[in-house]
């Protein structure tokens, strides 16, 4: 049976981002080619806030790095559409695509050191990106970039202008980036673990920042992470992705109130919560992420799955509506956790 | 009877600058003065963010730290009176579980050799090959693996081996330093579930040091929060999360993200403005004022604040634990709501960045 | 709880038949697939197979003279009984070649053992002890190494007399604080590891973390540095033959000693001078190689 797209149809319009049947395979010498991505399709609709949820090995940087543009071009082959506003990005010429990241489609990554270049001052490395895709003047670009400093939250801009990144922490850092992305108000933002690395009250106020700045502008934000309460705060649309595929996608209150995919389930079941009392068990997912099958060969989570059937291996599932009611909720199996009779067929 | 008594505890880094001689011109002030306790057979948390020296602390009370002041009681003997030899046989009782799964075991060392180098190091008589089977059956790893290597492995895995070192000796007291945070979600559970059985199973007492404040509610039964080196509260499990007092810990509590848009939208978050301030240079008085949304004109940036019970108002529930301490001036009243919370906008601390 | 059979017998990366043994397994395993790797170990191992059967291979003793075909200025190229020709005492230049890889071989490993194994023992005591030690040690490869190689290597070589042995030492002299250096780094840092933190809480005492935890650690950019020091010695052993300082007897075919002696009669015989540079360059070619691979194969951090 043919997958439903996580996505489409949630918001009324045309898409802003869409990628079809992406698959990224990378291949080195001596080894097995890796499917770190395997036929993933997704729609974004403008100004939404999209969370793609998953732990190490389940593609989803990979996922945006591909649609981006941004993997070596030698070891990963990539395939399938990535649809930008009518241009297929996986096609676009270079110097095209180099254009569009920065001005149209911005990026934060993880580790803000690593992303910023230590021996340019940050000023400089705003204004830049100022000067190049908007094309402006030395001087305008300063005070534009003074501004951008202010509204991430920076205080003091003008004087931060001639700061290193090494002279920042790491909650600043990021905020800088954030400032950065934001220069040429893109109309995608894409945050790979944007707050991974910080301390949690700093990663508070980064989050509180993105959801600020995304909130009122048409912005697109797709937030990247492996911690499911990141994105129960912000997101609009969640995807869950296991092993290169998408395994569950639902807006979030029915992600959470009602989550299908064992692998979803089995995530929240494992961590402890605040908000629930001292001695509840974890009940952690057995076995470790090295355990999957290709997905050829059946459910890639079913060597872990509590509810695996004799179904789940031969063919894999595909990704339909949780029930006839629901079809924004989206599940990989065919055995969820809340079988509605008749809804989810092979 | 307590197991483990630290008492002003103080661990002072020099910082050297000079190009022929170093001259020692400040001192990262990583442990600042701390006491606790933990009681044999329980579990007490330690939580912090990065610079709080969390980790200095557990390095410190096993000795693998230089301690510029203050004492260490286990069971009686105060470690930091102890030379190499009696040192040496008192490491048998206290061992130490660490975050980086690959980074604290030799690549070099298949994993026979990681876990009978305790029992060869003291002398253990006996088979060592059995006690390595044994460990590894305890921890739920298979026999086989006692002959590959570290990096064979996966995290989890990894992270199983470090801890059957840790029971190799039969210790009494496990320091845990971020067991879990390097692994993956779905397997920090599995390693958090391994810690808590085999607390049962061999009457083990821990200290366990995490950021993740959910995981250490989970698992401890006591929690002492440090900011900055010092503990600014400490308090039972339950009584922590219920009713925190110290301005910090309620804003770190309303930090952490939690898996439920209801709650989620519901919450109220206290943000906290600004950056950690440096470890070489704390603020003065209170080390938390620069930052504190319930900051007061008076006391808070000249006087520094002990750990002490509060005198709650009749009725409130903290009045009835004295276990429970803080150190903040204002602690009753940020509890009845009489002083309110400011709203903040981002403002820098005065010093360079976290050293 | 515990993990079931099938968890336990995959390893990290799903592929049980790979990654498996220790440490060394696991570099020749990576070895083996390099490119670099195998072009560097088929030159290294034909250098040392010519070298160890040379009375085998070469058709002519090195030193037997035939003068019956030499002319002032104008030596005998190749031809069929002497495949690379004369040189310009009438002997096989080819014979001349083969038996030359012996002496560069020795050279090479003669002064690298010299060089590494002093070199090892002052950078072993540095890094153990640190301290005033490590400062004294350290201040005297300093020393050494303030002085260019080259000129290090002909103040000895002139000290000690011309012999192949004083370009042995000088050689071997040169590389001794190279080797401590990198040893002492190179333990510095391991002793930073959580594994030494860990042998520490154990109880394990100091001498054997350094000894069975830190030193073994720490020899991998050592044995990436011999592998390139062997290389450089047969380049430094030649330079120093070219300079007069080897060994007085003409008769040994040493191939620096080849290559200078083609000085001269460059113009006439310019093939002369082709072929002992070629073999030159090959032979160390060929450690460069299985040196860089080498690195790349112990780098723990390259690893899955």
């Amino acid at each position: 049976m043919q997958d439903a797209v996580p996505g489409r149809g949630v918001v009324q319009g045309a898409p802003l981002l869409s990628i079809r049947d992406l698959t990224v395979t990378f291949a080195s010498r001596g080894r097995r080619p890796v499917r770190a991505v395997d036929g993933v399709s997704l729609d974004i609709a403008p100004g939404e806030t999209v969370g793609i949820v998953g732990e190490s090995g389940s593609g989803k940087s990979v996922t945006s790095l591909a649609a981006l543009g941004l993997l070596p071009k030698r070891g990963a082959t990539v395939t399938g559409s990535v649809d930008f506003e009518g241009d297929d990005l996986l096609s676009m010429p270079d110097d095209e695509l180099r254009a569009l990241r920065g001005r149209d489609v911005a990026m934060v990554f993880q580790d803000p050191m690593s992303s910023l270049n230590p021996v340019l001052t940050v000023g400089r490395q705003i204004t830049e990106i100022l000067t190049r895709h908007r094309g402006m003047r030395k001087g305008e670009a300063r005070e534009e970039a003074a501004r951008l400093l202010d509204s991430v939250g920076i205080a003091d801009a003008t004087r931060r202008l001639g700061s290193f990144p090494h002279q920042l922490s790491g909650g600043m850092r990021q905020r800088v980036m954030i400032a950065m992305a934001l220069a040429c108000k893109p109309r995608l933002l894409i945050a790979d673990e944007p707050t991974t690395a910080l301390d949690v009250t700093i990663s508070a106020q980064i989050l509180e920042l993105l959801r600020e700045l995304v909130v009122g502008s048409q912005t697109a934000l797709v937030l990247i992470t492996h911690d499911l309460g990141v994105v129960a705060g912000l997101c609009d649309q969640v995807h869950v992705m296991y092993s290169g595929r998408i395994v569950e996608s639902a807006p979030r209150r029915p992600l959470f109130a009602d989550p299908q995919h064992p692998y979803t389930t089995g995530l929240l079941a494992s961590v402890p919560r605040l908000d629930q009392p001292r001695g509840v068990p974890l009940l952690p997912i057995p076995g470790s992420p090295s355990d999957t099958l290709p997905w050829s060969q059946g459910c890639a989570f079913s060597p872990r799955c509590t509810r695996s059937i004799p179904e789940c291996l031969g063919s894999p599932p595909a990704l339909l509506p949780a029930a006839a009611g629901t079809p924004h909720h989206l599940v990989r199996c065919v055995n969820p956790v809340r079988d509605h009779a008749g809804a989810v067929q092979q | 009877m307590s197991l483990l008594e630290v008492r002003g505890l103080k661990v002072h880094f020099p910082i050297k600058k000079g190009i022929v001689l170093d001259r020692t011109v400040g001192h990262v002030r990583a442990v600042d003065g701390v006491d606790l306790s933990v009681e044999k057979g329980r579990t007490l948390g330690v939580v912090g963010e990065s610079g709080c020296g969390k980790s200095t602390l557990g390095r410190a009370v096993l000795r693998l730290e230089p301690l510029t002041a203050g004492s260490v009681v286990f069971d009686g003997t105060d470690l930091a009176t102890l030379g190499g030899k009696d040192l040496r046989a008192m490491r048998r009782r206290m061992q130490m579980v660490f975050q980086d799964p690959l980074a604290s075991l030799d690549p070099r060392q298949s994993v026979s050799s990681v876990l009978s180098e305790p029992l060869r190091t003291h002398g253990v008589q006996g088979s060592h090959d059995a006690r390595v089977r044994e460990l590894l059956d305890l921890v739920g790893l298979p026999a086989s693996a006692a002959n590959r290597y570290p990096h064979e492995f996966s995290g989890g895995q990894r992270q199983r081996v470090g801890i059957a070192r840790a029971i190799a000796l039969n210790p009494e007291l496990i320091i845990a330093d971020e067991p879990v945070s390097a692994l993956d979600v779905s397997i920090q559970a599995q390693v958090v579930n391994l810690l808590e059985e085999l607390q049962e199973r061999l009457g083990l007492t821990y200290v366990v040091i995490a950021h993740d404040l959910a995981v250490v509610r989970h698992i401890s039964d006591d929690i002492a929060v440090m900011y900055l080196g010092a503990v600014v509260e400490v308090a039972p499990a339950e009584s922590l999360y219920d009713e925190p007092l110290h301005p910090y810990t309620r804003a770190l509590l309303s930090a952490i993200p939690i898996p439920d848009p209801e709650v989620e939208d519901a919450r109220e978050r206290i943000l906290l403005t600004g950056d950690i301030p440096s470890a070489s240079a704390p603020p003065p008085g209170c080390r938390f004022h620069t930052r504190c949304p319930w900051r007061q004109p008076t006391r808070c940036h000249d006087e520094v604040p002990l750990l002490r019970v509060p005198t709650a108002p009749p009725g409130l529930p903290v009045a009835d634990s004295a276990a429970h301490q803080v150190a903040c001036h204002w602690a009753e009243q940020v509890l009845t709501g009489e002083l309110q919370p400011s709203s903040g906008g981002v403002t820098e601390p005065e010093s360079a960045p976290t050293v | 709880m515990s993990l079931s059979q099938e968890e336990a017998a995959e390893t990290r990366t799903g592929h049980p038949e790979e990654a498996r043994g220790g440490l060394a397994r696991d570099a020749v395993r990576r070895l083996r697939r390099s490119p670099t790797a195998i072009v560097g170990a088929v030159l290294v191992t034909i250098f040392v197979l010519v070298a160890i059967f040379a009375p085998l291979l070469a058709p002519y003793s090195p030193t037997a003279q035939d003068l019956s075909q030499i002319r002032p200025g104008s030596f005998p190229g190749p031809s069929r009984e002497h495949l690379l020709g004369l040189d310009q005492l009438g002997r096989d230049e080819l014979s001349r070649l083969i038996y030359g890889a012996r002496y560069s071989l020795i050279i090479g490993i003669v002064s690298v053992t010299i060089g590494a194994s002093i070199g090892i023992f002052f950078g072993l005591v540095a890094g153990a002890f640190g301290g005033w030690v490590d400062s004294l040690v350290m201040r005297l490869a300093d020393i050494m190494l303030a002085v260019p190689g080259l000129l290090l290597a002909i103040g000895i070589a002139a000290l000690l007399g011309r012999s192949l042995t004083s370009v042995m030492i000088a050689i071997g002299v040169v590389n001794i604080p190279i080797f401590a250096r990198l040893l002492r780094g190179a333990m510095l840092s391991q002793r930073e590891s959580d594994y030494v933190l860990a042998a520490t809480a154990l109880g394990v005492k100091r001498w054997r973390i350094v000894l069975l935890h830190v030193f073994p650690n720490s020899l991998a950019p050592v044995i990436v540095q011999a592998t390139l020091a062997l290389a450089t010695a047969i380049i430094d052993a030649a330079g120093l033959a070219f300079l007069g300082l080897g060994s007085p007897d003409p008769s040994i075919p040493e191939w620096g000693r080849m290559l200078a002696e083609t000085n001269s009669f460059l113009a006439s015989a310019p093939l002369l001078a082709l072929w002992p540079g070629l073999a030159i360059v090959l032979s160390v070619l060929g450690f460069y190689l299985l040196g860089e691979a080498l690195r790349e194969a112990l780098d723990p951090k390259l690893r899955r």
